[in-house]
C-alpha cells in the first residue's frame, strides 16, 4: 500500500499551482483532499511523477454568497459543505448530496473540487452539480472561464478541464427547498449505483421548471430531459418518472443488466421527485 | 467445586481489552526487529500461465534491494511443497511449491520475492521485475472444470478431479427416493466467500545463525501446527530450533489456520540472507492469496412420505477446491459437510457424493463453519422448498422431522452419533420470541398492501469441538485433534495457564481465567493465560472448529483437578487428617465437619514449593499438564429466524429482525458467547445477501477489493435478539459446546429463506446467493412475465 | 525526503519522510504508534482512523505532507489508561473481540459524538459506515457508543 515515488510540491497560490502544472505537464497531478487520487495511487493505478498540493492555497476554500449566487471554493471539504448553514438554506440539495458522499471520515477530508474534477461516473456530486445548474470556475494562465455542469462532465473520468487549468470554485444559483437526492449505494464501495438529484422551481404551489440529473448508471452524469419536460408540463411524480430511462442506452454489467438499470432510473427518479414535491 | 460467586457462567468483562482499547495490542505487523528487511511478492497476473523466465536485473540494481528469489530457486535449495493435512483414498495432490515452479495456476500465485530495506522499496523493486509468461487457458468454475476438454490444472488430476468421496447408503437412498410420495429436487450454489479478517496476514521471520535457530512471528490460529508442518515437511528445520509465535491476531475465521507460501518464503530468505524478513499483506493481496471458502455446486433430492416426513436424502456436490489443497481443504467438503446432512432430522437413509475439483482460483479451505454451513444451507433451503411444495408451514415441517429427545444418543445415517439434543424447545422459544403466528398474519396483511415481508427459519446442528483423534485419524487426518492445557501454580498461589488453543478475538484470556478462578476459588486477576508461543506451550492444535472451550478448556479443567488433588494431599498432611476427610471450597482446604481446620490454597501452594512439610513420597511443586482427547464431537444446535422486507420495486432487502435461540450446553461467559454469536450471524447473513467472490472465465478475480466485495457494514444489520436453551454436553467435563461458528452456520439459510419467503407471492421458490437487488428484481420480472 | 512537523498526542515532532509516506505509516513506522492499524488499501475499513485538527480522518488516505503543521490524535492519545468514556464503554459492552478494528472504531465514534452528543441507533450505524468490523456484527459496538454517549452527557 505504498504509492510509487513522486515529487511533492506545495502550491502557495493559484498562480504557483498553475506554474507548477505548466512546468510538469502530464507528469503532474493536482492533490486537494486526496480522497479520489490517493486511493488509486496506493494501488499504483496512478503513478504521477509530481504531485501539486493545492490544499493550503488560501482563498480556495470557503463558502460565500454574492448576488444570489453561492460560491464554494474548490478545496472546501464535503463535511463543511454538508453542514454549512448557508448551503442548507440556499442550496439544500447540495447539503443533502454532500452528506451522502462516502462516509463521515471521507467527508472530513475529501473536497468538492477534487470530487467534481475527478468525475467518477458513480460519484454523487456530479448529479447535484447538474441539477443545481452549477458553474465551474476553471482558472488557467490567461484567467478564468466559467463552464456549466452540463458542459463540464465529458466522459468517464473526463471533464472540460484543460491540462493546465485548475478548478478553483463552483458557483450555484440560490435555490429553494423543493429538492431531493435519492441514492442506491453500492453495498461495498458506497458509491452510487444510481443517484437521482431533483431540483424543482415552484410558483403558486406548482412546479414551473425542474432540473433532474442522474449519476451512476452511465459513463457520466446526465440530465433527464424528458422527465424535466414532463414536470414542467405539470406531470405528477409517477408519470414524469416513467420517462426517466427514455432514450438512454444502459449497458449490462456486474451491477445489473440494462433493464434493471432502467428500472432503477425510473424508481429512484419517482422517489426523488415525490420527496422534492412534499 | 463452586465458590460463593461462581465464575463459570458469569459475564466477566474481558481481561484482554485493556491493551486493545488503548492501542497497545501487539499484532504481527507491530513487530519490528533490528536489521529487518521487507519482502514483496511478484504474483501471477494470469489464471494459468507458463513461467518462461524472470528478469530481476532492474530490481537488483536498485539501491537498498538485497535479493530476488524465484520458485525454482527455493525448489533447488530443497524447499518442499506445502502439503495438505488430510488425505482421502485416491486423492490426487497437485504439488504446491511456495512460489510457482514452471506453471502459475491462479491469479495471485507468488512467482518471485524481492527483499529490500523498506516495504515501499520492496514494492518498487517487485514492480521492476519482468516475468516472461505464456498465458494458458484457465478454468474457474467447478462443473466447467469437470467438463470434457476443460483446461487441466494439474497433470496428475485427470479431468481435474482431485478426489471422489461418498458417504451413506447409495442403494437404500435410491430405493427410498423411488418409493417416496413426494421428491423435492433443488439445485443450489453455495458461492465463493473471501474471509477478510480485518488484520491482513503478516509474518516476521528471523534466523539466528549463531545458534541456527529460527523464530517466526505470524498471523496464525495454530502456531504449533505451523511449526510442525513448516519445520518437518516443508523447510526441514528441527522443531527444537524453530519457534513460532502468534501474537495478537486480528481475526481469523479459518483463513489463518493454513500454512501459506509467504511465511515459508520469509523463513527461508531470512536464513539465506542472514537478516530478519518481514512481510505484511495488502488487502489486495489478501483477496488474492488468503484461502477462500465454500464454492459448492449441489443437487439435493429430499424424499417425503405422505405425512411430510423425510424418508431419504440424496446430495451430490461438486466442490471447487481451487488450484491447490491447503491444510484442511480435503476435510471441509467431506467429513465436515457430508456428515452433517442429517441436521436435526430423523432421516432413515442418506447418501452424499462429493467430487472435489481443481480450478484456476485461489485455494478453497475452511472458512467460519467450514462445510457445516454448506450442509445446513442445503438442508434448510431444500426444506423450505419442500414446505412450499407440500403446503406445510416451514416451522411445522421441521418439527415433524426432528429427532425425538428420547432417541439420543442418536446414530445418523451419515456416521455421526449425536450425544444429546432436544430440538423443539429451541424452535418453540424462537417462534415465541419472533411472535410467529402474529408475524404470519402481519405478513399477509402487508402483502395485501404490496409490501413483501419474509420470514426465514433455520434449524441447525453443528459438529464441533474438533475432535476425537482416533476418529479423525481413521478418516484421513494427518494429525490428532486433542488439546493441551497446563496449570502452573506459583508459590504464592497465583496461576499461569498455558494453553495450546489460540485466541484471535475469542477472549480466552478471560474465559480460561474464569475456569481457573471457578475451580480454585481465586480471582480471575490471579490468573494469567499464555497462548500462541511454541517456546512456552508444551504443544497445541490451535483454535478452529469451535474447539477451544470444549477441548482446550477441558484440558485445563482436568489439569485443575490434578492440581487440586495434589493440594488436598498436602493439606491433609498438614492438617493431620485423612485425605478423604479433606474438602475444598471457596479457595480453602478444610476438614469435613470442622471448617476452622483449614489451609488456604495459597498456603498449600507455598508448602508445595517449600517442600518442608509435604508427604514424604510426594514431589515438590504444583503444576499439571493434560492432553485432553475428546471422545466425540460436541453438537450445538438451535433455531434462528430472520425477518426481512423486500422492496419489490428495486429488489432491495432490509433485515428487520433477527432472532437466535441456541444451545451451547453450559456457558462459561455469556457475554462472550453472545458476542461470538452476533459476529457469526453477521457473517452468515452477509453470505445470503451481500458477499460473493466472482471470477471471470480467464481467472481474473472480479471482486478483488473492498470496493467490490461487500462486507457487512453497521447500517446493514439490526440489533440481534438472542436466547439460549441449555443441554450440557456429556463428552467433556465442562458440559460445554462450541459457539464460534454456530451463528454463521445457521444464519445464511435463515436469511436466504426469509428473502425467498418474501418472494413467494411471485411464485419464486429459489434463487442463488448472494440475493442482490439485481438478482431479486430480475426474478420478480421474470415471474411476472411468466404469469 | 521532505520534513514534516506536527503535533501528535500533544507532542511536537519533526521527521524527514519520503513524500509518498502516508500519515498512517508516519505514525506506525516513524513514531511507533502502532495502535493505528492498516486493514485495507481502498479507504474502506477505517482501522486507520485518527483525528486530524479535531476531525476523524482515514490516515491511510492522507499523506504525511498533508498533515504537516496539524494536530493529530491517535488512540494512544485519547487516554493512556483506557479511561475515556468510549474506551470504557467498548470494554463494558464487549464492543470488541480481536481488537484490530477497535482503535479506528473508537476514534470514529469519538468523531461522531463530537458532532452529535446524543445519536440514535440509526445515526450511530450510519456514522460507522466507514469502519468495518468482522467480529462483532456491530451489535455491541452500537451499544458501546450508546453507553458512552450517555456517560459523556452526564459528565
Amino acid at each position: 500500500m505504498y504509492p510509487a515515488q513522486f515529487q511533492y510540491h506545495r502550491a502557495t497560490s493559484v498562480q504557483h499551482a498553475l506554474d507548477l502544472m505548466a512546468q510538469h505537464g502530464d507528469d503532474a497531478k493536482v492533490l486537494a483532499g486526496g480522497h479520489s487520487l490517493l486511493p488509486v495511487m496506493k494501488l499504483r493505478f496512478a503513478t504521477p511523477a509530481h504531485l501539486i498540493d493545492i490544499g493550503r492555497v488560501s482563498g480556495l476554500s470557503g463558502i460565500s454568497e454574492s448576488g444570489g449566487t453561492i460560491v464554494i471554493g474548490a478545496t472546501t471539504r464535503h463535511a463543511d459543505v454538508a453542514s454549512s448553514a448557508l448551503i442548507k438554506a440556499k442550496a439544500p440539495l447540495l447539503a443533502e448530496v454532500a452528506g451522502h458522499i462516502g462516509d463521515p471520515l471521507i467527508r472530513n477530508m475529501g473536497t468538492i473540487g477534487g470530487s467534481v474534477a475527478h468525475a467518477d461516473p458513480s460519484a454523487d456530486l456530479p448529479a447535484a452539480m447538474m441539477a443545481l445548474g452549477a458553474t465551474m470556475e476553471l482558472t488557467g494562465k490567461g484567467g478564468s472561464r466559467q463552464v456549466s455542469a452540463d458542459q463540464f462532465f465529458v466522459d468517464v473520468f473526463q471533464t472540460a478541464l484543460g491540462s493546465t487549468e485548475l478548478l478553483t470554485a463552483i458557483r450555484i444559483p440560490a435555490s429553494s427547498g423543493a429538492c431531493a437526492y435519492e441514492k442506491n449505494p453500492d453495498p461495498a464501495s458506497g458509491y452510487a449505483i444510481v443517484g437521482i438529484a431533483v431540483q424543482l422551481t415552484t410558483s403558486g404551489g406548482k412546479v414551473s421548471s425542474a432540473r433532474v440529473a442522474m449519476t451512476g448508471l452511465g459513463p457520466k452524469p446526465m440530465r433527464l430531459a424528458a422527465v424535466e419536460a414532463a414536470l414542467a408540463a405539470g406531470a405528477d411524480a409517477a408519470s414524469a418518472a416513467a420517462k426517466a430511462a427514455d432514450g438512454i442506452a444502459f449497458i449490462d454489467d456486474a451491477r445489473g443488466n440494462a433493464s434493471y438499470k432502467a428500472n432503477l432510473a425510473r424508481v429512484y427518479t419517482k422517489r426523488a421527485i415525490a420527496r422534492a414535491m412534499k | 467445586m463452586a465458590t460463593a460467586a461462581p465464575m463459570i457462567g458469569a459475564s466477566i468483562k474481558r481481561k484482554e481489552d485493556g491493551r486493545f482499547i488503548t492501542g497497545r495490542g501487539k499484532y504481527t505487523d507491530d513487530i519490528n526487529l533490528a536489521g529487518q528487511v521487507h519482502a514483496a511478492f511478484v504474483r501471477s497476473p494470469y489464471g494459468s500461465a507458463k513461467v518462461n523466465g524472470i528478469d530481476a536485473s532492474a530490481a537488483l540494481a536498485m539501491p537498498g534491494v538485497h535479493a530476488v528469489y524465484t520458485g525454482a530457486d527455493l525448489k533447488a535449495a530443497g524447499v518442499n511443497p506445502i502439503p495438505p493435512g488430510w488425505l482421502h483414498a485416491g486423492i490426487q495432490i497437485g504439488d504446491r511449491y511456495p512460489m510457482a515452479v514452471g506453471t502459475a495456476r491462479f491469479v495471485g500465485e507468488p512467482v518471485a520475492v524481492v527483499v529490500a530495506d523498506s516495504a515501499a522499496l520492496a514494492r518498487d523493486a517487485a514492480d521492476a521485475i519482468v516475468v516472461d509468461y505464456d498465458e494458458l487457458p484457465a478454468v474457474t468454475d467447478g462443473p466447467t472444470a469437470l467438463s470434457a476438454g476443460a483446461p487441466q490444472v494439474h497433470a496428475n488430476a485427470t479431468g481435474n478431479v482431485a478426489f471422489n468421496w461418498q458417504l451413506g447408503d447409495a442403494d437404500g437412498t435410491d430405493a427410498a427416493i423411488k418409493g417416496a410420495k413426494t421428491v423435492v429436487r433443488q439445485h443450489l450454489i453455495n458461492q465463493r466467500l473471501i474471509p477478510n479478517a480485518i488484520e491482513p496476514r503478516a509474518c516476521v521471520a528471523h534466523h539466528d545463525s549463531a545458534n541456527d535457530e529460527l523464530t517466526l512471528y505470524v498471523t496464525s490460529q495454530n502456531p504449533h501446527v505451523h511449526r510442525l508442518i513448516m519445520g518437518a515437511f516443508v523447510l526441514g528445520i528441527p522443531e527444537q530450533r524453530f519457534r513460532v509465535v502468534a501474537p495478537d491476531v486480528g481475526g481469523g475465521f479459518g483463513s489463518k489456520i493454513f500454512i501459506y507460501p509467504e511465511e515459508v518464503v520469509a523463513c527461508w530468505v531470512s536464513k539465506a540472507i542472514g537478516k530478519p524478513v518481514k512481510w505484511t499483506a495488502t488487502r489486495s493481496e489478501s483477496f488474492l492469496s488468503d484461502s477462500h471458502g465454500r464454492v459448492h455446486d449441489t443437487d439435493v433430492e429430499m424424499a417425503f412420505d405422505g405425512n411430510g416426513r423425510i424418508v431419504g436424502l440424496r446430495v451430490n456436490t461438486v466442490a471447487n477446491v481451487g488450484a491447490y489443497f491447503t491444510l484442511f481443504a480435503p476435510a471441509v467438503p467431506t467429513y465436515l459437510y457430508g456428515t452433517l446432512l442429517s441436521g436435526q432430522y430423523d432421516i432413515p437413509v442418506i447418501h452424499v457424493k462429493v467430487t472435489a475439483v481443481y480450478t484456476n482460483t485461489v485455494p478453497v479451505d475452511a472458512y467460519r463453519g467450514a462445510g457445516r454451513p454448506e450442509a445446513t444451507y442445503a438442508l434448510e433451503r431444500t426444506l423450505d422448498v419442500a414446505a412450499g411444495q407440500l403446503g406445510v408451514d416451514p416451522a411445522e415441517l421441521r418439527r415433524r422431522n426432528f429427532i425425538a429427545p428420547t432417541k439420543f444418543p442418536y446414530q445418523t445415517a451419515v456416521a455421526l452419533q449425536y450425544d444429546s439434543g432436544n430440538y423443539e424447545p429451541a424452535l418453540d422459544r424462537a417462534l415465541t420470541m419472533v411472535n410467529y403466528a402474529q408475524l404470519r398474519k402481519d405478513q399477509a396483511a402487508a402483502r395485501a398492501q404490496g409490501r413483501y415481508i419474509g420470514i426465514g427459519l433455520s434449524a441447525y446442528i453443528e459438529a464441533c469441538g474438533l475432535a476425537p483423534s482416533h476418529v479423525v485419524g481413521s478418516l484421513g487426518a494427518q494429525a490428532g485433534l486433542y488439546e493441551s492445557g497446563t496449570i502452573r501454580v506459583h508459590p504464592t498461589g497465583k496461576v499461569t495457564v498455558l494453553t495450546g488453543s489460540h485466541s484471535h478475538g475469542q477472549g480466552h484470556e478471560t474465559t480460561f481465567s474464569q475456569i481457573v478462578a471457578h475451580e480454585l476459588g481465586c480471582s480471575v486477576d490471579d490468573v494469567d493465560v499464555v497462548h500462541g508461543d511454541t517456546s512456552k506451550i508444551p504443544f497445541g492444535m490451535g483454535t478452529y472448529g469451535s474447539r477451544s472451550g470444549a477441548v482446550g478448556g477441558s484440558a485445563l479443567f482436568l489439569s485443575l483437578q490434578k492440581v487440586k488433588e495434589k493440594g488436598r494431599l498436602i493439606a491433609a498432611h498438614q492438617l493431620e487428617a485423612a485425605a478423604a476427610d479433606v474438602d475444598f471450597a471457596d479457595g480453602k482446604y478444610f476438614v469435613k465437619g470442622s471448617p476452622s481446620r483449614s489451609k488456604s490454597f495459597g498456603d498449600v501452594a507455598l508448602a508445595a514449593y517449600l517442600a518442608h512439610n509435604i508427604p514424604s513420597d510426594m514431589e515438590p511443586g504444583l503444576d499439571s499438564t493434560t492432553f485432553f482427547n475428546p471422545g466425540n464431537f460436541v453438537y450445538p444446535f438451535g433455531t434462528h429466524v430472520a425477518v426481512v422486507e423486500v422492496d419489490a420495486d428495486t429488489g432491495h432487502v432490509t433485515v428487520q429482525r433477527y432472532v437466535a435461540v441456541d444451545d451451547f450446553g453450559n456457558v462459561i461467559n455469556p457475554m462472550i458467547v453472545d458476542g461470538q454469536l452476533h459476529g457469526g450471524i453477521a457473517q452468515g447473513v452477509a453470505q445470503a445477501l451481500w458477499e460473493g467472490g466472482v471470477y471471470d472465465s480467464n481467472g481474473q478475480l472480479l471482486t478483488g477489493s473492498m470496493m467490490n466485495y461487500a462486507l457487512p457494514k453497521a447500517e446493514f444489520l439490526p440489533m440481534f435478539e438472542t436466547d439460549r436453551t441449555v443441554t450440557p454436553s456429556p463428552v467433556n467435563p465442562l458440559g460445554v459446546k462450541g459457539a464460534g461458528e454456530a451463528g454463521t452456520i445457521a444464519s445464511t439459510a435463515a436469511a436466504a429463506n426469509a428473502v425467498i419467503d418474501a418472494l413467494s407471492p411471485f411464485g419464486i421458490t429459489h434463487l442463488d446467493m448472494p440475493l442482490t437487488p439485481a438478482t431479486i428484481w430480475g426474478a420478480i420480472q421474470q415471474a411476472k412475465g411468466g404469469k | 525526503m521532505a520534513q514534516v512537523q506536527l503535533t501528535v498526542n500533544g507532542r511536537a515532532i519533526s521527521r524527514d519522510v519520503e513524500p509518498r509516506t502516508l500519515l498512517v505509516h508516519l505514525l506506525r513506522d516513524a513514531l511507533g504508534l502502532t495502535g493505528t492499524h492498516v486493514g485495507c488499501d481502498t479507504s474502506q475499513c477505517g482501522a486507520c482512523t485518527v483525528h486530524m485538527d479535531g476531525r476523524g480522518v482515514k490516515s491511510c488516505t492522507v499523506l504525511a505532507m498533508q498533515a504537516d503543521g496539524s494536530t493529530v490524535t491517535t488512540i494512544e492519545g485519547l487516554s493512556t489508561d483506557g479511561s475515556h468514556a468510549l474506551q470504557r464503554a467498548f470494554k463494558e459492552e464487549h464492543g470488541l473481540q480481536c481488537g484490530f478494528c477497535t482503535p479506528g472504531m473508537i476514534m470514529s465514534a469519538a468523531d461522531l459524538l463530537a458532532r452529535n452528543a446524543n445519536p440514535t441507533e440509526h445515526e450511530i450505524r450510519e456514522a460507522l459506515e466507514g469502519n468495518l468490523c468482522r467480529c462483532t456484527g456491530y451489535h455491541n459496538i452500537v451499544k458501546a457508543v450508546q453507553t458512552a454517549a450517555r456517560t459523556m452527557q452526564n459528565a
